[in-house]
């Protein structure tokens, strides 16, 4: 995970391991709390609750397991919450097609990636076939 | 031949002062579950789990996991159950079994080697029925975490005839694909038993609807429309609404309504209109 930027502080981290739906579960109540402790207003709460969701749901489906780290943190003054979804799975061969509204690999709507990409402020995808895959997203209070 | 020996020792000191054992040991559980548990009822347990112990340790020896000490196997395994559902901690319940060493341990001072060998014996013995007490613990609460999941299921998903021809389902909390299964399941069902064509899902009580739930949720209406019958989702709130476009999840032609009540006056209208229908163009061959 990339170090924190200049000035920034981490104020509070946790930590899921995403190996079961109930890990799934658990993400999106952590989610929820440090959204609501960062004091992100009720639209952006549910739209980074709803892209954990979809991040760690593919983690779980198609990473084969694997865990998200949560923090709050304040860069410049500017407030935020930070996840990151990690795992040891195949990693992702076409990144652009797997953003691609509608492809999926899966059985799923294929909005997943691409749709959390859209609720959130800053989107960070790193993979390699065969390592892994690492999701960073971030979002900031208005 | 040594363990024989130890176990015999123990059953001599266990047998000679078992009276004052039991109250000392009945006395100290009772002190760390702070009265939470009558003592009479704490007695009678310690006492049948105190003699099921020393007859184990006459029949069996220091074997806790062999036949002799089945009984005390079954009674561990119903005090950890009546402990983990009246919520005691993991640690209170294996206390009612440790804290027999430490009056064992008491009564020892000032004994000779053989009664510290036997003491250090009865020690593991004890150890090993702790850890039995805390594995049976653990096992009931799993138990009771997995039955509370089912009786979840079934109890937050009821189908609600809400007026001659509507029925409506008020999901709350997570859907995943076992609770979205229960409710196409009973919504399909309740669409015959009530003879309706108008359902209504309402998702007020929906904290967050990613594509899994929104897929989930179309299945249930293409299902339902199959059946003839028309769906409409409710409940959709401003936060939800916004999620679901920056989503790009399509509900299509679906009817979506903010509340509940203007999803039924939706339905209504659909009936009036079917009923128009049928007497303007159906009148003769009906």
């Amino acid at each position: 995970m990339s170090g924190h930027p200049p000035g920034g502080t981490a104020q509070r981290r946790d930590e899921v391991v995403l190996d079961s739906s109930a890990g799934v579960v658990k993400a999106r109540q952590l989610v929820r709390t440090l959204a609501q402790e960062a004091r992100l207003s009720l639209v952006d709460q549910t739209k980074l609750v709803t892209a954990a969701s979809e991040l760690a749901r593919n983690t779980l489906v198609y990473g084969g397991g694997g865990r998200m780290q949560a923090e709050t943190l304040t860069v410049n003054g500017r407030s935020g919450v930070r996840l990151a979804f990690t795992d040891t799975g195949p990693g992702i061969p076409d990144v652009e097609l797997a953003l691609t509204d509608g492809w999926t690999s899966g059985g799923g709507m294929g909005l997943g990636l691409s749709g959390a990409r859209r609720l959130v402020d800053e989107f960070e995808l790193e993979t390699e076939v065969g390592k892994g895959t690492q999701v960073t997203i971030v979002k900031w209070v208005r | 031949m040594t363990h024989d020996g130890g176990a015999q020792r123990l059953v001599d000191l266990l047998t000679a002062q078992s009276d004052e054992f039991i109250s000392q040991w009945v006395r100290s559980v009772g002190e760390s579950l702070r009265g939470r548990i009558s003592l009479t009822e704490l007695g009678q347990e310690l006492n049948e789990l105190y003699a099921a112990i020393l007859s184990g340790l006459q029949h069996g020896g220091l074997a806790s996991r062999g036949e002799a000490f089945a009984e005390v196997r079954s009674l561990l395994m119903e005090l950890s159950r009546n402990r983990a559902r009246q919520g005691f901690t993991p640690t209170e319940t294996a206390i009612s079994v440790f804290a027999l060493k430490d009056v064992l341990e008491r009564s020892l001072s000032g004994g000779g080697e053989e009664d510290v060998r036997a003491y250090l014996q009865f020690a593991r013995l004890l150890d090993d029925l702790g850890l039995f007490t805390v594995e049976s613990y653990a096992r009931t609460r799993e138990e009771i975490i997995s039955s509370q999941a089912d009786q979840l299921l079934e109890l937050s998903t009821p189908v609600v005839k809400l007026w001659d021809g509507v029925v409506a389902v008020p999901l709350v909390g997570t859907l995943d694909s076992a609770r979205t299964q229960v409710v196409m399941e009973r919504l399909l069902q309740a669409l015959i038993d009530y003879d309706s064509t108008q359902a209504i899902i309402d998702i007020t009580g929906v904290p967050a609807v990613d594509t899994q739930v929104a897929q989930h949720l179309l299945k249930t209406v293409v299902a339902a429309r199959m059946m003839g019958a028309e769906c409409v989702i409710s409940g959709i709130r401003p936060q939800i609404a916004q999620t679901i476009v920056a989503l790009g999840i399509e509900f299509g032609d679906i009817p979506t309504k903010g509340t509940l009540a203007d999803a039924l006056r939706h339905a209504l209208s659909a009936i009036e209109r079917d009923r128009k229908l049928a007497e303007e163009y159906g009148g003769g061959l009906l």
